[in-house]
C-alpha cells in the first residue's frame, strides 16, 4: 500500500486529501454502506407490512373466525391455537432446558467429554433445519410414540398417532431448547463465584447451594429464555407443516388430541393455497402484521432484560 | 502450646503441577486468634481455604499431607466436606451476603441444617447478630435486602450469618481489607471478642492488624511456612532473618 | 455470654462421617440424565428420520429386516400400477390401519424366507387386499416387487425429473439437489459479503454508542420469522424485481435467494462480529502503532486474523439456507427444473418435503424418499457444524496461541 507523505515542516501534519486518505474514506463508507442498506431493508419490510396490513388490522380481526373460505373474517382461531402451541411448547421446553444449563454450568467439570458432548448436541441442535424437525415428530411422536399409545391403551383404533397440538408442541419444544438453554446458562454465569462460596461455607451441600442461591438468580435468565423460544415457536412454520397445523377449524381444539391452526401457518397457505389470493392479501398483511408483532415485541423484551442481566454481570 | 485445635502435617498443594504450598507443619491453639501474614501470593489464604476444603471446589487442586483438627485428618475419604464447613466457618475478604433480606441471610444456616421453627430461627438470628454486635443498628430492618447495607455492616452480617450455625472455628480471609479504618477496628475488636467461644484464624496483610488482633502469629513466605509463634515473640524477636525483613518493611 | 444455640459439636470421626444424602444423589443423577437426553435427542432425531427412509436400503440385499412399511408402499406402489380407480380405495385403508404396519417383523421374516423366486413375475390384477387370505400372499408378492421397486428408485435419484407422484414415479435428486445450490449461492453471495463488512463496520469502525445501537436492529432481523421473511419476498419482491428484471416466472431461484439472505444475514453478521471483536486488542494496536490507518487495520490485521470465525460463520450460514423451508416454499416458484438460469424456478430440498409430505401416504415409496432428502439434510448441517466447531477453533487456538 503506498504511503501518503506530507511534506511539511510538521511531520504530524494531517495528510487530509491525499490518495491514501479517499481510500480509507471508500473503505470506512462501503461498511457503512452495508450496515445501512441492511437496517434499510429491515425497516422496508417493516413499513410496508405495517402500511398494507393496517387496513384490515383490527379488534374485530383479532378475535373473530374466519368466514366465507377463509376469504373473509378475522384469525382468532389462528392466534388461540399459536398460544396453546407455545405454551404447551413451553411446559416441555423450559424445565428441561433450565436443567441442563444447570448441568453445564454447576455440574459439568472442566475438560469433561461428556459435558463437550452435550455441548456439541446443544449447538448441533441449534442448526438442524426446522424441517428436519418436523420429519422426526412425523417419525417419533406421531407414528412411534402416538401410534405406539394407541396400540397400547386404544386398542389400535387411531387417536394419538395422527398429528395433533400435542405432537406439535413437543416437536416446537426440541426446536426452541437451545434458545432457553443458551438463555438460562449466560445468567447462571453471571451469579458471583462468592455468593455459592458463602453458601457452601455455610455448610450447605451442593444441591442445596442451587435450589436456594443458584436458582433465584437464574429466575431472570429463564424468563428471557422462555420469551425467546415463545417468540421463536410463535414464528416457526416448517416443524408444525405435518405434525398438527391444520388449513381451517371452524372450532377451538379442545384436547392436546385435537389438530390446531397457527398464525405463521395461517400466512402460508392464504398466501400459496387460498382460493383467491389477490383478494384476501389485506387478510394476508393483517396476519403477518400480528404475527410481526408478536415476535418482535417479544424479542423486544427478552433483549431488554438480557441486557439488564449482562449490566448486573459487569 | 497447649490446647490444640489444628494440626497440619506435611501439607503441600498443587495447582496441576504448580506446587503452592510446601510441606506445611504447624500447630494451632483453641480459643486463640491465629493470624497468617506474608506478601500477597504466598499461600497464606490457599492454605486457609485448605482448612475448609473449600480447595475442592477448584477441579486441579491435589492437596497431600494430613490435616488433623482434634485429631482427625479432615482429607480422610471418609469425611463429609459438607459436615467440616458446618463446624468450620468462612469469613471471606470481599462481603459476599446473599441477595435477600438480612433476617434470610441469617436464617440461611440454619434452614438448611433443618430448623424450620420460626421461633427458634427468630432466637439464632438475632444471638447471632448480637455476637456479631450489629444488633442494635439492625433490629428495625431485618427485612430489608442485604444489599443495601454498608460495607462495613455486610461483613459484620457476614460474620454474624457464619456464627448462625455454631460452628466451632472461623476462618477469616482478610476481612477488613475492603473497609474503612472505622469498619475496620469494628471487626477488629469483634474478632477480639469472639475467641472467647471460637478457635479464630485469621490472613491479613496488613501487620498493625496481625499485631493488635492476634495471639499467635504464622509467616508464610512463597508457599512455605517460615515461622510461626506468640505474636509477642514474631514482631519483636523473630527467629528467622525473612520474618524480620518482612515486618520491619524490607520487603513485601 | 448466655448462648442458646445448640451446644458446641466435637470434631469426631463419627461426627465426621461421610454422609449418604438421598437428595444430592438423586439431583445429580436427573440433572445429568436431563443433560444426557440432549444427546440422545440428536441420536433420535437422526435415527427416526433415518428410519422412515430404510425401505430404500432393503434392494439387492436377501436380509431379514423388512419391516411392514415396506408392506404397505408395496400395496401403495401396485395400486399404482393396477387399475388406477383402486387408488382411493387402498388409500384410506393403508391409512386406517397402522398399528398393523408396526406389527413385529417375524411374520414377515418368515414370509421372505418362504419367498421363491418364482413369484416375481407373478401377475397381480387377481390379488384383493380386502381379502384375509389374498392378503399374505400379496405381502410376498410385493416384498420382492419392492426389492425391484427399491432399486427403481434409486436408479432414477441421479435423473433430472422429480415426478414422485405418476404411473412411473421418478426421484430425480438432482434437479433438487441443483435448485437447492443454485438458491444457497445466490444466497450466500449477497448475504455474506454484506454481513461480513456489516460486522467489520460495527466492531472496528463504529463508536460504541453507534454500536450499541446497531446491533441489537441487525439481530432484530434474526427474530423474523422466516413465513414472514417468504411472504414478503413473494408478494413484494418478486413484483419488484421482475419489474426491473423483466424475467418470465415471477418466483425464482433469485427470489429466493434474496429471501434467505436476509434470513442468512443475522446469523453470519452475528458471529462474524464476535470473531472480529475476539481479535486481541494488541493486535490492532500493534498495528496502529506502525502507522497503518483504521482501514488498513482492518482489512490486513483483524479481518484475517478473524477469518477462522468467519469462515464458521459463512458456513453457518449456509446450513440456515441450505434448510430453510418456508422461504424456499414460498418464493423460489417450486418447479424441479434443472437449469443454470438464475431467474428460473427451482425447488429445493427442504421445500419438496415441506409441500409433499402431507400429500403422501405412511410408507410409500414417496414417503421414503422424502425422510431419505431429510437425512441427507441433517447429515449436510450435522456436518456443517462440526466443521465450523472443530476445525475453526483448532485454528484460533493455532493462531493466537501459537500451539
Amino acid at each position: 500500500m503506498e504511503k501518503a507523505i506530507s511534506v511539511s515542516e510538521n511531520p504530524f501534519y494531517k495528510t487530509k486529501k491525499t490518495g491514501g486518505n479517499i481510500k480509507e474514506n471508500a473503505v470506512v463508507g462501503l461498511t457503512q454502506i452495508a450496515v445501512l442498506l441492511i437496517i434499510a431493508i429491515l425497516f422496508i419490510i417493516l413499513g410496508i407490512i405495517i402500511y398494507q396490513g393496517r387496513e384490515k388490522f383490527s379488534w374485530e380481526f383479532i378475535s373473530s373466525f374466519p368466514t366465507d373460505g377463509m376469504t373473509k373474517g378475522g384469525i382468532f382461531p389462528a392466534l388461540i391455537g399459536t398460544f396453546i402451541l407455545v405454551i404447551v411448547m413451553s411446559i416441555a421446553a423450559v424445565p428441561f432446558g433450565t436443567i441442563t444449563a444447570i448441568y453445564l454450568t454447576e455440574y459439568a467439570k472442566e475438560n469433561s467429554k461428556f459435558a463437550a458432548a452435550v455441548r456439541f448436541s446443544i449447538r448441533t441442535l441449534a442448526v438442524v433445519p426446522s424441517i428436519i424437525f418436523g420429519l422426526f415428530g412425523l417419525g417419533f411422536f406421531i407414528q412411534f410414540v402416538g401410534t405406539g399409545m394407541d396400540s397400547a391403551f386404544n386398542d389400535g383404533e387411531l387417536h394419538w398417532g395422527q398429528p395433533n397440538i400435542l405432537w406439535a408442541s413437543l416437536t416446537m419444544a426440541l426446536l426452541t431448547l437451545p434458545v432457553i438453554i443458551v438463555s438460562v446458562e449466560e445468567s447462571l454465569k453471571t451469579i458471583p463465584r462468592e455468593l455459592r462460596e458463602a453458601s457452601l461455607a455455610l455448610g450447605a451441600t451442593k444441591w442445596q447451594t442451587i435450589k436456594k442461591v443458584v436458582f433465584p438468580g437464574s429466575i431472570s435468565g429463564i424468563m428471557t429464555g422462555t420469551i425467546l423460544a415463545v417468540s421463536r415457536g410463535a414464528g416457526e412454520v416448517a416443524p408444525i407443516l405435518f405434525t398438527g397445523a391444520a388449513y381451517y377449524l371452524a372450532t377451538l381444539p379442545e384436547s392436546l388430541s385435537d389438530q390446531f391452526m397457527n398464525l405463521g401457518y395461517h400466512v402460508y397457505i392464504m398466501s400459496t393455497q387460498s382460493s383467491d389470493v389477490e383478494k384476501t392479501m389485506p387478510i394476508q398483511f393483517a396476519t403477518t402484521l400480528v404475527l410481526l408483532i408478536l415476535t418482535l415485541s417479544l424479542n423486544l423484551v427478552a433483549v431488554i432484560i438480557r441486557s439488564r442481566i449482562r449490566r448486573r454481570a459487569k | 502450646m497447649r490446647d490444640i485445635k489444628i494440626e497440619v502435617k506435611d501439607l503441600s498443594l498443587y495447582y496441576g503441577d504448580k506446587k503452592a504450598l510446601k510441606e506445611i507443619s504447624m500447630q494451632i491453639p483453641a480459643n486463640k486468634v491465629t493470624a497468617l501474614i506474608g506478601p500477597s501470593g504466598c499461600g497464606k489464604s490457599t492454605f486457609l481455604r485448605c482448612i475448609n476444603r473449600m480447595n475442592d471446589l477448584i477441579p486441579s487442586v491435589k492437596i497431600t499431607g494430613e490435616m488433623l483438627v482434634e485429631g482427625v485428618d479432615i482429607y480422610n475419604k471418609d469425611v463429609d466436606v459438607v459436615n467440616i464447613r458446618k463446624k468450620i466457618g468462612m469469613v471471606f475478604q470481599k462481603s459476599n451476603p446473599f441477595p435477600k433480606s438480612i433476617y434470610e441471610n441469617i436464617a440461611y444456616g440454619p434452614k438448611i441444617n433443618g430448623i424450620k421453627d420460626k421461633a427458634q430461627l427468630n432466637e439464632i438470628v438475632e444471638t447471632s447478630l448480637r455476637q456479631a454486635a450489629i444488633w442494635d443498628e439492625l433490629k428495625d430492618r431485618l427485612d430489608d435486602s442485604a444489599m443495601g447495607l454498608s460495607g462495613g455492616q455486610q461483613q459484620r452480617l457476614c460474620i454474624a450469618r457464619t456464627l448462625a450455625v455454631s460452628p466451632d472455628i472461623i476462618l477469616m480471609d482478610e476481612p477488613a481489607s475492603a473497609l474503612d479504618p472505622i469498619s475496620t477496628s469494628k471487626i477488629e475488636e469483634l474478632v477480639h471478642e469472639l475467641k472467647e467461644q471460637y478457635t479464630i484464624i485469621i490472613v491479613t496483610h496488613n501487620m498493625q492488624q496481625a499485631a493488635r488482633t492476634s495471639d499467635y502469629t504464622a509467616f508464610f513466605y512463597l508457599g512455605e511456612l517460615i515461622e510461626i509463634g506468640k505474636t509477642n515473640t514474631i514482631f519483636t524477636k523473630p527467629e528467622q532473618k525473612q520474618t524480620e525483613d518482612y515486618i520491619t518493611g524490607r520487603f513485601g | 455470654m448466655n448462648s442458646p444455640l445448640p451446644s458446641k459439636q466435637i470434631f469426631t470421626k463419627e461426627s465426621l462421617k461421610k454422609q449418604f444424602r438421598l437428595s444430592e444423589f438423586l439431583a445429580e443423577k436427573v440433572i445429568s440424565f436431563v443433560a444426557f437426553l440432549s444427546i440422545a435427542i440428536i441420536f433420535l432425531i437422526f435415527i427416526f428420520v433415518f428410519k422412515e427412509s430404510m425401505p430404500l436400503f432393503s434392494f439387492g440385499k436377501k436380509d431379514k429386516v423388512k419391516t411392514e412399511i415396506q408392506t404397505t408402499s408395496d400395496v401403495k406402489v401396485e395400486s399404482y400400477e393396477g387399475a388406477e380407480t383402486s387408488t382411493e380405495e387402498i388409500q384410506p385403508e393403508t391409512y386406517g390401519a397402522p398399528t398393523e404396519d408396526l406389527n413385529p417383523v417375524t411374520q414377515e421374516t418368515q414370509t421372505s424366507e418362504e419367498l421363491e423366486p418364482d413369484t416375481y413375475g407373478a401377475p397381480t390384477e387377481d390379488l384383493n387386499p380386502e381379502t384375509a387370505t389374498g392378503k399374505e400372499v400379496i405381502i410376498d408378492e410385493k416384498a420382492t416387487e419392492n426389492k425391484e421397486g427399491a432399486d427403481r428408485t434409486w436408479s432414477t435419484f441421479f435423473s433430472t425429473e422429480w415426478v414422485p407422484v405418476s404411473d412411473n414415479p421418478r426421484f430425480g435428486l438432482l434437479a433438487l439437489l441443483v435448485g437447492t445450490l443454485k438458491v444457497t449461492i445466490i444466497a450466500i453471495l449477497i448475504a455474506g459479503p454484506l454481513a461480513i463488512l456489516a460486522a467489520v463496520y460495527t466492531s472496528c469502525f463504529a463508536s460504541n454508542r453507534r454500536k450499541e445501537i446497531i446491533k441489537p436492529i441487525i439481530e432484530m432481523l434474526a427474530a423474523f420469522p422466516s413465513v414472514v421473511i417468504g411472504f414478503f419476498a413473494m408478494m413484494v419482491l418478486a413484483t419488484f424485481f421482475q419489474d426491473i428484471f423483466g424475467y418470465d416466472s415471477r418466483l425464482n431461484a433469485f427470489i429466493g435467494g434474496v429471501a434467505m439472505a436476509l434470513a442468512a444475514i443475522p446469523i453470519i453478521y452475528t458471529i462474524s462480529e464476535d470473531a472480529l471483536s475476539a481479535v486481541p486488542k494488541t493486535f490492532t494496536e500493534a498495528s496502529l502503532a506502525l502507522g497503518a490507518s483504521k482501514a488498513q487495520t482492518a482489512f490486513f490485521v483483524i479481518l484475517p486474523a478473524a477469518t477462522p470465525g468467519i469462515f464458521a460463520a459463512i458456513l453457518l450460514g449456509i446450513g440456515r439456507v441450505f434448510g430453510e423451508t418456508m422461504i424456499a416454499l414460498m418464493a423460489t416458484g417450486n418447479a424441479a427444473l434443472l437449469s443454470a438460469n438464475p431467474f428460473e424456478s427451482v425447488r429445493t430440498f427442504a421445500a419438496t418435503i415441506g409441500s409433499e409430505m402431507a400429500e403422501t401416504v405412511f410408507g410409500e415409496t414417496h414417503y421414503s424418499v422424502l425422510f431419505f432428502i431429510g437425512s441427507l439434510l441433517f447429515i449436510f448441517s450435522f456436518i456443517l457444524n462440526a466443521v465450523a466447531e472443530f476445525y475453526v477453533k483448532g485454528k484460533l487456538i493455532k493462531k493466537f496461541q501459537g500451539k
